[in-house]
């Protein structure tokens, strides 16, 4: 009884799951959404077609723990950095920045010092994502 | 954060965003550092509007809310909501996806959109989002809108914390004894009869104003308005909104206040004699004895109150 009620009280992480820019493919960011539910993630899935300012104040208002942006444009070099400044700008310093798609190995380095955490490619497990969520998110406040 | 208990009120105040964010966060998560600042929070509030959107899944109550939030906009309200989804009951994850209808309006600065998982609670909105109401409150928001999850006939805890209540139905709703069940319908203020472009809209309006004018809501009130709404088209919701604003007046008659207060009143002290009793020395024992058939839940409730007050 009291093991159930202590549980109740322990935070889930919550993650926003956006898609930045003008692609219309959601499915794999939909399959994540619906796979972090299933490992005990709060998931806030904000639909297609988002600028990154949406996506930051959105952030913002929701008190992400993380932010995971779905991208398979190709216009990465252009979205996912201005994502993570203007989330910094909002003063969401401890908030990790995570990116999954096709993303080139070039840009990949390029992005981490942009301050993108990881980049999860084709082939990665739901599983994978999760335990990195879990190792690197920030701690509950 | 770390600047005394009233900081982050005063940030509110102010309008800032993250930190009534972090703050709404801890609220949710019944953070202990929530209850000190509780009667400083309700003190803040400045009368926002409180507003429950409630109907079943699917009825468009996100993209009626989204374009509810453009109509307040357009008079130069700020505009405030608490959108809710359930949480699994097996991995208490949650698919939180009533931004995606209201996306437009997540760079508004005078907007400000909280999705919250029902965390375990089965009323349709989480234990603590009455508490975030009064935070959106105390920041300046008004109306604050609170939409709760798909429900059926009985989840009708928006209506303890909503000062003004709608029902949001479809077309399709079902025959006239639905409009008679109790439950939903019964805690309406206003009923919004949805997605009113497709056929058979007016009609179910015009059953469900013919039932509930004789069967009636809650005793000795008159019928609850009903209104035809297209969230795609945009028909509809202007009246919507006019007949909320309106309702803000009879909503804040002492006797509905008063009403309302014993229900808020009822629950806080059914929550906090569940909690005390919870932490009592006597919770393991008692919970065997009822375990084993020793004793009766009730009984047992009454030992752990009495052991306790």
């Amino acid at each position: 009884m009291n093991d159930e009620r202590r549980e109740d009280r322990s935070r889930p992480i919550r993650v926003i799951i956006a898609k930045p820019g003008l692609d219309g493919h959601d499915r794999g960011a939909k399959v994540l959404a619906r796979g972090l539910r299933d490992e005990g993630f709060e998931v806030i899935y904000t639909g297609l077609r988002q600028t990154p300012e949406m996506i930051a104040d959105a952030a913002e208002q929701e008190d992400v723990d993380i932010v995971g942006l779905s991208i398979l444009s190709g216009a990465h070099m252009a979205l996912l950095p201005r994502t993570v400044q203007l989330i910094r700008e909002r003063g969401m310093d401890d908030v990790l920045v995570a990116a999954g798609g096709i993303i080139p190995d070039a840009d990949v380095v390029k992005l981490k010092e942009a301050g993108v955490a990881e980049i999860f490619g084709p082939g990665t497990s739901i599983g994978q994502i999760a335990r990195y969520f879990r190792e690197n998110a920030r701690r509950p406040s | 954060m770390s600047s005394g208990p009233a900081a982050p009120l005063d940030a509110l105040g102010r309008g800032e965003r993250l930190p009534l964010a972090r703050l709404l966060t801890r609220i949710e998560n019944g953070d202990p550092s929530v209850r000190p600042l509780l009667p400083s929070l309700f003190a803040a509030g400045r009368g926002g509007h409180v507003v429950g959107i409630t109907g079943p899944p699917g009825s468009g109550k996100s993209t009626l809310v989204n374009e509810l939030i453009g109509e307040w906009r357009r008079r130069g309200r700020r505009v405030g909501i608490l959108a809710v989804d359930p949480s699994s009951p097996y991995t208490r994850g949650a698919i939180l996806g009533d931004r995606i209808r209201m996306m437009e309006h997540a760079a508004d600065r005078d907007v400000f959109m909280r999705s919250m998982a029902s965390r375990g609670e089965l009323g349709g909105i989480a234990a603590t989002t009455w508490i975030a109401a009064a935070a959106l409150d105390a920041a300046g928001y008004d109306p604050i809108l609170v939409e709760t999850v798909g429900a059926g006939q009985s989840e009708v805890e928006v209506a303890r914390l909503a000062e003004t209540t709608v029902v949001v139905e479809v077309p399709e709703m079902g025959d006239e004894v639905q409009a008679i069940k109790a439950g939903l319908l019964e805690v309406a203020d206003i009923i919004a009869v949805n997605k009113g472009d497709r056929p058979g809209a007016d009609r179910a309006a015009r059953q469900l104003r013919a039932m509930l004018s004789t069967a009636g809501g809650r005793v000795e009130r008159k019928p609850p308005p009903v209104l035809v709404t297209s969230a795609t088209t945009g028909d509809g919701v202007a009246g919507l909104a006019d007949a909320i604003d309106a309702h803000r007046a009879v909503a804040r008659s002492p006797v509905a206040a008063r009403e309302r207060a014993e229900s808020q009143v009822r629950r806080a002290l059914a929550d906090l004699a569940a909690e005390r009793a919870a932490a009592a020395s006597a919770w393991d024992e008692t919970v065997r004895a009822v375990a084993e058939r020793e004793l009766d839940p009730i009984t047992a409730a009454e030992r752990l109150i009495d052991g306790n007050s």
